[in-house]
């Protein structure tokens, strides 16, 4: 059996304006007692049995981390899992913090993958992101993580952002395309509640859903032009790159998630835990809450499976097959989807009304 | 008491010009209610009454008046509603009145209500009694409209009482009008029992309460009376009069007298408004004049939004039925929205009026289908069949003739709006009659329409095109041929029963055009594309095009939690329970109202 190790950072050097995801300002003192707390709880999981395939530190911003503390988590997991040889082993970085040295430890603890968060490579779209890098930084922390030996990176970008044109997105995916990267994850913005971005001045300036509908499909196609292939709604890769741990979430298969809002999907339940650090840090094992007891049925196996290019077998859940016969036809009139005779896929306008698709396909 | 001490009559005015707050001064005068049981409006006790002004259900009560020749009287107002829906009932309170007091408004002057019901009295051979009110009013010109009253209506209007009914100014001067120039009722009590029934309701402990006016004859307790044109019998349990609040069980009426009868009747249908009350064992020879069955005359299909709610809607319809024979209706099915009824009205406000009480008192959410009247349709075959549901508008190829409905209508403006006014009318196919000056600024004019073309909204064209001085009224006048065409609407090729209509062939281009734009609008984009297209048989007319939606929100499944897009799907499924499904067409409810609320 194989599983996938997610670990929660909750570190932000500065909370992005758009960001609703759990994070805190870097102290030092709770940096501490947060990794010993990690610590404790990959060995509460420990089993030797269990090969482990991915590791994944994602965040908040994990490589504010004192690249010690990553090291001593990497040697902790060696100790409680099987961790196979060619595991992917994906830390999430912010282009400010990857110095020369930093790269060097990380690449010679394990980190294999690294996922930077750039965003944009428009030095005005990343301020009123409210990035702390520009894209001169960005440029810099890619080559330099090349010349540390990583040779399978990717690189966030960010589509419908305000004010945004065809030609913007456009040189920020030639700027970007042109760096030694093999993968980018590609979001569609999407305001949050409670985050600065939520309010109307944004709102107003963000393109609407054709316009960011037409964003989409350019980028899509521009990536694919450099070789950039799209496996996933929001995920491109060269030949090969695919990331191995992200899948896991949509293919249903299992992964344990430490640190305070990671999200487990192991031994038959999902559960989380809460977003709270001093929680995560005061209790010995971390708390979670059981949010399915069953989870990978057919909704949630076929809403999972439809993000990925591959799609959905119409043979894995065979009592629903006969009800998707009939719902495919109008689909794919409409261009939503590819139907080889097995596997129903999104297409790229398909993969733009995903919800919408899956809705009608699955419920 | 002796007949010549009692005075009946009923209060005639326009909706606003103070007829109900007459009522109220008149109560308070002649103290048959307290003043601390006073409150404004006290014979309207329906709260949809009260907020609209106006008076739907007849209603009487009892006073004593004490006057200034020294004798007491006994006065019974009969409370009549002022609308033509409910014309009918107008008439048959004006029948158990021997007066009218004609409630004209001293700013305003006489209008189109005011006009039909003050002649509908002076038909019924009631004495009519002007009253100029709201003297308080800065505009107010009372020399003005008493001479208006005389020229248009005809009666001797100079010496009427200048009152203010908000102000209690003169009020006492209409007491003592109302025992002067008002008759005192005639009838025989020996002669055998016949009374006029004038208003009935449903009490859930008593039965159905009968209003009447006995014209000859008395009732008591214990006797067995006859409803002459159902036949029902039934023993009288209560015989008595209405004071402000309550029923007065007194134990017997008298010619003459206005009171009520109850008799453990169980069905509101047996007691028809016009029909005759006599003594079964002693019955009179002939019944009184003028009874005729109420027909609705608008019929509109009523659906519960939601599905499951179709039983409340059944028995709401049904409490409502209890105290308002004129309701009909019967179930009916529509593919694109489910069980309801097919109802029918006296005409637009009592279906306003339905519906809002449906609403209101039932708590109901309701989709309510385009009004259509009556057609008269002659088939080849020589049959004849009157159409009430376009759905079932039979193939044109198997139609000899269609006819349709028309009504005289009566609309009083200031002449400023005449353009306006004839500009409309004309829209709406219809044929001018006359027109005439009332004075120097008002006009009547007279035009025959299509009632088709005023079930929609031609009062609230009306108003707006005479920034709210016009007043209308109508009346039926029979069927005429006509080149009509039934219009269906198709969503995505297919046809919506609930939204077809039947309408003239002249107007079906630029109804179908609207519509179609109205349900692009109201229809939102969705994951197919929605043509919309309006059709006669099988030719389309009208064509738009919901275009597809081309981005959904899309959340990510960021380290593996994949709530976030779990809730995102369940607040689609969320939304789509506001929706009918017709096909793979979602359409909101919003979309079937649109279309009833075309502008023009």
């Amino acid at each position: 059996m194989s599983l996938g190790l997610y670990i929660h950072v909750p570190f932000c050097g500065r909370k992005c304006r758009y960001c609703d995801f759990y994070s805190l300002p870097y102290r030092k003192s709770s940096a501490e007692e947060y990794a010993a707390a990690v610590l404790r709880n990959i060995r509460h999981y420990s089993d030797k049995n269990v090969i482990l395939d991915t590791v994944y530190f994602g965040g908040g911003t994990p490589s504010l981390l004192p690249a010690e503390y990553i090291e001593q988590f990497m040697k902790e997991i060696r100790c409680n899992f099987d961790l196979a040889e060619n595991a992917e082993i994906t830390l999430e970085a912010n282009p400010n913090t990857l110095t020369d040295e930093r790269l060097e430890k990380l690449r010679i603890s394990g980190i294999n993958r690294l996922s930077i968060g750039v965003q944009s490579m428009d030095d005005n779209e990343l301020e009123i992101l409210g990035r702390t890098h520009n894209a001169k930084t960005a440029e810099k922390a890619v080559y330099a993580a090349q010349k540390a030996g990583f040779d399978n990176i990717s690189c966030d970008l960010m589509a419908a952002l305000p004010n945004q044109t065809a030609e913007k997105l456009a040189y920020s995916i030639d700027a970007m395309t042109a760096l030694p990267i093999q993968h980018i994850s590609a979001y569609i913005l999407k305001i949050e509640k409670g985050t600065v971005f939520d309010c109307d001045e944004i709102r107003r300036n963000i393109p609407d859903d054709d316009a960011a509908a037409e964003l989409y499909m350019t980028m899509v196609k521009k990536l694919r032009e450099k070789g950039f292939f799209q496996y996933e709604v929001s995920n491109f890769a060269k030949k090969g790159y695919e990331s191995r741990h992200n899948s896991r979430y949509w293919k249903c298969q299992d992964y344990i998630g430490i640190g305070p809002s990671a999200h487990s999907c192991y031994k038959g339940k999902r559960f989380a835990v809460s977003a709270d650090l001093q929680g995560f840090i005061d209790f010995p094992v971390q708390m979670t809450e059981i949010t399915d007891e069953s989870p990978c049925g057919f909704e949630e196996y076929a809403m999972l499976r439809l993000r990925l290019r591959e799609g959905y077998n119409i043979n894995d859940f065979p009592e629903y097959k006969d009800n998707l016969l009939k719902k495919i036809p109008n689909l794919l009139k409409a261009g939503y989807i590819a139907f080889d005779g097995e596997n129903i896929s999104l297409t790229e306008s398909g993969f733009l009304l995903s919800n919408s698709v899956i809705e009608y396909l699955v419920f | 008491m002796a007949n010549d001490k009692i005075r009946n009559f009923c209060i005639v005015a326009h909706i606003d010009h103070g007829k109900s707050t007459l009522a109220d001064r008149i109560l308070e005068k002649t103290e048959t209610v307290a003043v601390r049981d006073m409150e404004e409006q006290l014979l309207d006790n329906m709260d949809i009454e009260r907020e609209r002004g106006i008076t739907i259900k007849a209603r009487a009560v009892r006073m004593k008046y004490t006057a200034k020749d020294g004798e007491d009287y006994i006065f019974n107002l009969i409370d009549t509603p002022g609308h033509v829906d409910f014309n009918y009932e107008v008439s048959r309170s004006l029948a158990a009145c021997e007066g009218a007091i004609l409630v004209v408004d001293a700013s305003q002057g006489i209008e189109a209500q005011t006009l039909a019901n003050t002649y509908l009295a002076i038909e019924h051979d009631l004495e009519v009694v002007p009253i100029v009110n709201k003297i308080d009013l800065p505009s107010a010109d009372p020399e003005r409209v008493c001479t208006e009253v005389e020229n248009v209506i005809g009666i001797p209007a100079m010496d009427a009482p200048r009152i203010s009914a908000k102000m209690g100014t003169n009020i006492e001067e209409v007491l003592e009008r109302i025992v002067t120039d008002i008759p005192a009722p005639q009838g025989d009590t020996e002669k055998p029992l016949k009374a006029l029934i004038f208003d009935s309701y449903y009490d859930s402990y008593k039965g159905v309460i009968i209003y009447v006016r006995v014209k000859e004859g008395r009732v008591k307790v214990g006797d067995n009376i006859r409803l002459m044109a159902t036949g029902a019998v039934f023993t009288v349990v209560e015989a008595g009069f209405m004071d402000a609040t309550s029923l007065v069980n007194n134990g017997s009426l008298e010619a003459g007298e206005v009171g009520y009868i109850s008799a453990s009747i169980k069905s509101i249908g047996d007691t028809q408004v016009g029909d005759t009350v006599t003594n079964n064992d002693n019955p009179c020879d002939e019944a009184l004049p003028g009874y005729r069955k109420v027909n609705p005359m608008v019929f509109s299909g009523i659906y519960p939004a939601d599905g499951a709610k179709y039983g409340d809607l059944r028995e709401a319809l049904e409490k409502l039925q209890l105290n308002d024979a004129s309701l009909s209706f019967e179930p009916e099915t529509s593919i694109a929205l489910g069980f309801g009824f097919r109802c029918g009205f006296l005409g637009l406000l009592h279906m306003e009026i339905i519906q809002e009480r449906l609403e209101r008192e039932y708590n109901l959410d309701l989709i309510t289908t385009a009004p259509s009247v009556i057609y008269k349709v002659t088939m080849t075959s020589g049959e004849v069949v009157y159409i009430d549901n376009p759905t079932n508008y039979p193939d044109p190829a198997l139609i000899q003739t269609a006819e349709e409905p028309m009504v005289k209508a009566n609309i009083l403006s200031p002449s400023d709006y005449v353009g306006n006014i004839m500009e409309l009318c004309q829209d709406r196919r219809g044929v001018f009659k006359d027109m005439k000056y009332l004075d120097d600024t008002r006009v009547e004019l007279h035009y025959e329409l299509p009632l088709n073309e005023i079930v929609y909204d031609f009062f609230d064209v009306l108003k707006s095109r005479t920034k709210g001085y016009a007043s209308f009224d109508y009346e039926m006048m029979g069927y005429v041929p006509s080149k009509l065409v039934k219009l269906d609407i198709l969503l995505n090729g297919d046809i919506v029963d609930a939204l077809s209509f039947i309408i003239h062939t002249d107007k079906a281009y630029g109804r179908a055009r609207k519509i179609a734009e109205k349900l692009k609008e109201n229809i939102p984009r969705q994951l197919f594309e929605v043509p919309i297209q309006a059709a006669i048989g099988g030719k389309i007319i009208a064509r738009e095009t919901v275009k597809a939606m081309r981005k959904d929100v899309l959340a990510k499944c960021y380290g593996g939690d994949i709530t976030r897009k779990k809730k995102l799907l369940e607040k689609q499924k969320e939304g789509k329970k506001r929706m009918r499904q017709l096909g793979t067409v979602e359409v909101p409810q919003e979309a079937f109202m649109s279309v009833l609320k075309l502008d023009t």
